[in-house]
């Protein structure tokens, strides 16, 4: 394992988007839309060693009042992707020329740590921006994407397709199956797409009403892009060009008994296609295999679930008979695919008043999920391989 | 229509006091009536003081007696002034309001009615959608307080509107207005010195600038703009972020006991905690302002983010943690880093 990503898991990443200084109100507005990202190239160049290195010393340097982070353009994702995709060691010549004296690890932990101050300094006093849907880039991208990322690349082996047809600009809405039990598959999606797609993306996600009902889970959902699954948040979203997630199984998707796995369940009441005719995007089908496997659900307490106000409480081989070991996932393979998007500005702007056409339209995506699911599963090998 | 003859209610409160001294202060307004229930400690310029209460018939006769042309109701007010609690507090809210529409109805010189309401109309919960439009049904009306006094008193001014259509009526929500001399319950709640929050949750707040609050009020009075407006500055802040920006500590509360809290809280006279703001700490509320813009012709000139640090810069808070001390920590630790790693590399 590269040693960079290991730090990845702990310590928020080196780079610092916010060039503002420390108390200004508006140190960036990078929450208000996509992200522009550096060229690839550029990234690759930005994200090494030496130039993180001589930032934050520099600043030391300087004392106080200097900003920490010249790099405002430096793409802190950027760095990790180069070690999880590129062999390790690839670009180190280069970079050993140009950091100098001082070796390559010694840069990168420094560059590390001082990220780290810095989003702790940003973190204790606020200095951060969150949109009007209660999103958190600075959060999310420091914190929590580096938490899902070994879950994605070590535990369930995500393999993604299709990548290509999210579009790199502009509104486009992500619909994809749901299972799993606990939603592990839209956090994954999620990972995907800022991880992998070459705009590295943030996927807002709609998400239903229970969840921002409940303490803790709440305030974390809306920080990581969740807002709640309804037409007016959806089509705010969309108008103002972000790339929009949703799961039209909702809780029946989630929550299906482990004898009905990879069967799709009622697409909703096609909300999202009128959503999605009304602000003219296209449509991504989205086909997630592994999931189902993670928790397989055997049985519904169902007296407890009506108890709790919950829609199921899951029984699993291992939950709750090992208590809080229960809640570890297996480890199952997952392969998400993104398929062709679907147009939706062909459409006459009346077409979204067309139940006929909403109720065709969601079918024709829900068929495209189920064949995908099935070829998906006839391609791999084994459950958990 | 340009107004002349302006009469303005609730003139007691700062709100009130600013915006009849700014009307006063314009030469092209004939008069301006201002009435409240209490003598204004502010001077107000040629502004006539009557004290009255709007809850008495007798406003009809200053209405009719002043020819007033423009009605600024600025008098729905979120606490009791003085001694008086919920109950009087109703009583002007909703009594006031049914009064004063009343003797506009019968008023033919009134042409302009501009109402002063709230956005906690919206109530909050889980189910409600991130921010609410002007026509968002809301999912939970409120039940208690101020919000549901507001509530009655947008419903009475609906009617009022069916009734005399040739009156232009703007009805203003105005989200928690935040100001260097605000002495609002949110300003007091983030005055204290460790602000009790609702364990589990981390509301999303929005703010409105006081000048900017002012400048719509006159905006309202003096043009013709006819409809509901929400009206909040730009973005949001979740609440734990805007407790660090003013450098406080925060205490999370579990929600059953933080009512019990509030209670005592209210009983001491610190903060006045009702339900509806306790909803409020935890699910959050945000509106949409683009009608504000786009038909009303009026941009916050600022966000939420500058109201809120206006007010801890004005407020003078004492800091429990200082933002410099922080800043100087973490430039001393890379400072100190980076020596390490020279030495140890060379």
């Amino acid at each position: 394992m590269p040693s960079r990503d290991e730090d990845a898991k702990i310590i928020p990443l080196p780079g610092d988007e916010r060039s503002g200084s420390p108390g200004s109100p508006h140190p960036s507005r990078r929450s208000a839309g996509p992200r522009v990202p550096p060229p690839p190239s550029a990234a690759a160049h930005n994200g090494t060693a030496p130039r993180d290195a001589a930032d934050p010393s520099e600043a030391a340097e300087q004392g106080e009042g200097a900003d920490l982070h010249e790099g405002a353009d430096l793409h802190e994702g950027a760095d990790l992707h180069e070690g999880a995709d590129s062999p390790e060691g690839a670009d180190s010549p280069d970079e050993a020329e140009r950091s100098g004296a001082s070796p390559r690890a010694a840069g990168d932990l420094e560059a590390a740590l001082a990220g780290a101050l810095a989003f702790l300094r940003r973190r204790i006093t606020g200095d951060y921006v969150v949109d009007e849907h209660g999103f958190d880039a600075d959060l999310t991208e420091h914190v929590i994407a580096p938490l899902l990322r070994p879950l994605y690349k070590d535990y369930f082996r995500v393999e993604t397709r299709g990548l290509e047809n999210i579009p790199d600009t502009g509104g486009a809405l992500v619909v994809a199956n749901h299972s799993g039990t606990l939603p592990m598959d839209a956090l994954m999606m999620a990972t995907a797409i800022l991880d992998h797609h070459p705009a590295h993306r943030n996927l807002r996600m709609l998400a239903a009403d229970l969840v921002f009902a409940v303490p803790f889970l709440a305030p974390l959902a809306r920080k990581i892009g969740n807002t709640l699954a309804c037409q007016p948040d959806a089509e705010r979203l969309l108008n103002a060009g972000h790339l929009v997630g949703v799961w039209p199984e909702g809780f029946k998707g989630v929550g299906k008994p482990f004898s009905e796995r990879y069967t799709l369940q009622r697409f909703g009441r096609g909300g999202f296609v009128s959503s999605a005719l009304r602000t003219g995007v296209p449509i991504i089908p989205c086909t997630i295999v592994g999931a189902e496997e993670i928790y397989p659900m055997i049985g519904n307490a169902k007296t407890l679930a009506r108890l709790l106000g919950l829609p199921y409480v899951p029984i699993t081989p291992t939950f709750p008979w090992l208590g809080l070991l229960g809640l570890i996932p297996l480890p199952s393979k997952w392969i998400i695919e993104f398929g062709e998007p679907v147009p939706t500005d062909t459409y006459p702007a009346e077409a979204a008043d067309d139940p006929l056409l909403v109720f065709e339209l969601t079918d024709s995506i829900r068929e495209t999920i189920q064949h995908t699911l099935y070829s998906l599963l006839m391609q791999r090998r084994s459950v958990f391989f | 229509m340009r107004p002349r003859r302006v009469l303005v209610t609730g003139v007691a409160r700062p709100l009130g006091a600013q915006a009849a001294t700014a009307l006063a202060a314009d030469p092209d307004i004939e008069s301006v009536v201002g009435v409240d229930t209490v003598t204004p400690d502010a001077d107000l310029g040629r502004t006539r003081f009557v004290r009255a209460d709007i809850r008495h018939p007798l406003i009809a006769k200053v209405i009719s007696t002043a020819e007033i042309d423009t009605v600024l109701h600025l008098n729905v007010i979120a606490t009791p002034l003085g001694a008086g609690g919920r109950t009087a507090m109703k009583e002007i809210n909703v009594i006031g309001t049914m009064q004063l529409l009343a003797a506009c109805q019968k008023a033919r010189s009134v042409s302009k009615l501009v109402v002063k309401s709230t956005t906690s109309i919206y109530g909050s919960s889980a189910r409600d959608p991130a921010l609410f439009a002007e026509d968002t049904e809301p999912r939970s009306l409120p039940t208690a307080g101020y919000a549901k006094d507001a509530v009655e008193v947008e419903g009475y001014v609906r009617g009022f509107s069916r009734r005399r259509p040739d009156i232009a009526v703007t009805v203003l929500r105005f989200t928690n207005v935040l100001g260097p001399q605000s002495d609002s319950p949110l300003a007091r709640y983030l005055d204290l010195p460790v602000v009790p929050t609702v364990l589990g949750f981390d509301p999303r707040i929005q703010l409105l600038h006081s000048d900017d609050a002012l400048a719509v009020l006159l905006r309202a009075a003096r043009g013709s703009h006819a409809g509901t407006f929400n009206v909040a500055g730009e973005g949001v802040l979740l609440l734990s972020q805007a407790i660090r920006r003013a450098g406080r500590a925060n205490l999370p509360v579990p929600f059953p006991a933080i009512g019990m809290l509030g209670g005592v809280a209210r009983r001491l006279r610190l903060v006045d905690f009702s339900a509806e703001q306790l909803d409020l700490l935890a699910h959050g509320r945000a509106v949409d302002t683009e009608r504000l813009v786009s038909v009303f012709g009026y941009r916050p000139r600022y966000s939420t983010v500058e109201t809120f640090d206006n007010f801890v810069q004005h407020r003078d808070l004492r800091f429990t943690l200082d933002h410099e001390l922080v800043s100087r920590v973490e430039h001393g630790l890379t400072g100190s880093l980076r020596r390490r790693w020279l030495m140890g590399s060379s």
